[in-house]
């Protein structure tokens, strides 16, 4: 039972990091209808980015804020280059274009700030909590839970982002109805890059997690297919969704690793969310919290 | 001027349903088979052409796997294409139907080559099939997840399971010599006519199934699933139709990938690059185009070694050495860049470019 409970919460706390992938993917689906599947590269491009300029010597803070700077600069290319020409095309036009736009940034990244793994230290070590090691017995690692407490406080400033600021209102008219979001005079254009750079800021705070759990390395843009089960668990429209979801495929994730792995030869995290979620699909298309799909002639 | 098909009438239906309607078409399409299969080889074996082109090179890097990535794309394009389903899986089908090829050669006694290939595609089109029953209740990105899931799990299962690669402890499989009827198939030209012959064939099939009921279901139902439904064409067949007969290309392109290829492959060899490489393909190359697969495959064939050439010629002529990775780097940015410039600027690809080229060419020297 103590086995389980370990293995149930650190699958939970992993399942954190994928909702913050989700995250990112969620907010660019709602307000502009694209499934962005460059989100994994945009982590990958922003934890290099502070990297590269922290190895250069500049301050850590300053380093996230250039890093900032430069997801900025990506928002507005890709709102002009990618987003607008492609008005008005079909979802999934705009998805392979997303393919492509992650080629780009992968590409662009590895350009400037060249192919090795670099190490990122925030200063908390991922090893278990000692006391809870003494009391319960369980190991359960600092960093994921410090990782867990900057997700909740960044889906709390989202929260209030969207709900309290003007610009967090018009981003919600914008997902709401687009033709009625112009109507009432909201930029869409405008709103587009401004999602872009929130999703931008959450590819960072992603970023610096997973790069100071793994490394950083051209691996996170792998994060982008991690997140693609959780969404469909959760649903492409609610930031809700993506938390559960990501919590349900990590719990699941490990605990069909440590249960059911070892009787087909292991390695089963590779592909088993994608069948869950696939299961999932079968009974409910839309998602846990999504929108339901009504089809019209 | 030069594309005139000005009196030339069809007197009958046949005549007027025919694969290439216009004379031009039909004499360049000749000549062309008629290059690939004797122009190509006799260069090839004339004396004294070695010092001039390493042909083998060209066989071995260039043209083969132009081929064999055409068929692929062939595959995906018939379900991505003609029939609307986003896979992101071609990886999957054509590691299939390398294993299985593999494996009927090494299982089945006196297994015959080409029977091993065709009965490859089948059970490539089987997983496919499997994979594509989603497809009945979900559709546009959920799809693509669902195939996602075929390519990890495929790639997952033949490296897994020992028995798939023979218990190589690599996973690395050793593909048979290709030998039919007794005659063995070893020099890179023999090879180059093998895989020519199959995807000449199975193109032909292609643009046949393209005009015929089912490629019409197909593309009725990329256009609006609901209304073709409404209208009365079985969904069901329709589209589980177009993921086997999809698998079923790529699988035997799987094959020729190994055996005619690469000769040694892993399932690692299968992932989900090689998938995307092939979207790549039939996005460049035209989606819903057979000419365009096929375009589209010489094009991201063709782009890195270009790249490749130009970076060293540069670095001849500048005497500067060229920073590893910078090439592999450059042809990443080129081909998203590309994928975003041809879905913004012209969706239909390469082979709608030369739609305009020949229009062009029919009213030249008048604009009009």
């Amino acid at each position: 039972m103590q086995f389980f409970l370990e293995v149930l919460i650190g699958g939970l706390l992993a399942g954190v990091m994928y909702s913050l992938v989700a995250l990112g993917f969620v907010l660019i689906y709602k307000a502009s209808g694209v499934f962005n599947f460059a989100q994994g590269s945009m982590v990958f491009f922003a934890a290099l980015t502070v990297v590269g300029f922290a190895e250069m010597g500049v301050p850590f803070w300053a380093a996230v804020a250039l890093a900032l700077a430069a997801m900025a600069a990506l928002a507005f290319f890709t709102e002009r280059v990618v987003l607008r020409p492609l008005v008005n095309q079909p979802q999934i036009a705009l998805f392979m274009a997303t393919i492509g736009l992650s080629f780009l940034v992968e590409g662009t990244a590895q350009l400037v700030w060249g192919a090795q793994v670099h190490a990122l230290d925030l200063g908390v070590a991922d090893e278990p909590i000692e006391w809870i090691l003494d009391k319960a017995g369980m190991s359960i690692s600092k960093f994921d839970l410090m990782a867990s407490g900057i997700a909740a406080a960044l889906v709390a400033v989202l929260a209030v982002f969207f709900n309290k600021t003007r610009t967090g209102r018009a981003l919600r008219a914008v997902a709401d109805d687009h033709q009625a979001a112009l109507a009432v005079g909201v930029s869409l254009q405008r709103i587009w890059v401004i999602v872009w750079m929130v999703a931008g800021f959450v590819a960072l705070v992603t970023g610096l997690l997973w790069g100071a759990r793994n490394g950083v390395q051209f691996s996170l843009t792998f994060l982008a297919l991690k997140a693609l089960p959780v969404l469909i668990l959760g649903g492409f429209e609610s930031i809700a969704g993506a938390i559960v979801g990501g919590l349900i495929v990590g719990a699941s994730e490990k605990l069909a690793e440590v249960y059911v792995g070892p009787y087909v030869g292991g390695g089963i995290e590779s592909w088993f969310p994608y069948v869950l979620a696939l299961l999932f699909l079968l009974v409910r298309p839309e998602g846990l919290f999504g929108e339901k799909i009504i089809d019209r002639v | 001027m030069f594309y005139r098909e000005a009196g030339q009438f069809k007197s009958t239906y046949a005549a007027d349903q025919q694969l290439f309607p216009i004379r031009q078409d039909r004499i360049a399409m000749a000549l062309l088979l008629a290059l690939a299969f004797v122009g190509v080889p006799l260069a090839s074996i004339t004396p004294g052409i070695e010092g001039v082109i390493d042909f083998n090179y060209w066989y071995n890097g260039v043209i083969i796997p132009f081929l064999i990535f055409s068929l692929a794309a062939l595959g995906l394009n018939i379900l991505t294409g003609y029939a609307g389903q986003l896979s992101l899986g071609t990886g999957a089908f054509m590691a299939v139907g390398a294993f299985a090829a593999y494996n009927l050669m090494l299982r089945v006694p006196r297994m015959p080559i080409l029977a091993a290939f065709v009965l490859a595609g089948v059970i490539a089109a089987a997983v496919g099939l499997v994979f594509g029953l989603p497809s009945l209740r979900i559709k546009g990105f959920y799809l693509a997840v669902a195939t996602l899931a075929a390519q990890f799990f495929v790639v997952w299962a033949l490296t897994k399971f020992g028995w798939f690669s023979n218990d190589s402890s690599s996973g690395v499989i050793a593909a048979q010599k290709i030998v039919i009827a007794g005659y063995a198939f070893d020099t890179p030209v023999k090879r180059y006519l093998l895989v020519l012959a199959i995807v000449a064939v199975m193109a032909l099939a292609a643009k046949n199934l393209a005009r015929s009921a089912i490629g019409r279901a197909w593309m009725a139902v990329r256009d609006m699933d609901v209304a073709a439904e409404v209208i009365g064409i079985p969904m069901m067949k329709a589209k589980l139709l177009a993921f086997a007969i999809s698998s079923f290309y790529c699988g035997v392109a799987g094959a020729l990938f190994a055996f005619a290829y690469l000769g040694n492959v892993e399932p690692q060899a299968f992932d989900l690059d090689l998938s995307f490489r092939i979207l790549f393909m039939i996005i460049i190359g035209g989606v819903g185009s057979v000419l365009g697969s096929f375009l589209g495959a010489a094009f991201i064939v063709v782009l890195p070694i270009l790249l490749d050439i130009a970076a060293t010629g540069f670095e001849r002529a500048a005497g500067i050495a060229v920073p590893a990775g910078l090439v592999s780097n450059l042809t990443l940015i080129l081909f998203g860049a590309l994928i975003v410039f041809f879905l913004a600027v012209e969706p239909l690809g390469l082979a709608r470019l030369w739609q305009v080229a020949k229009e062009k060419l029919r009213l030249w020297p008048f604009p009009h």
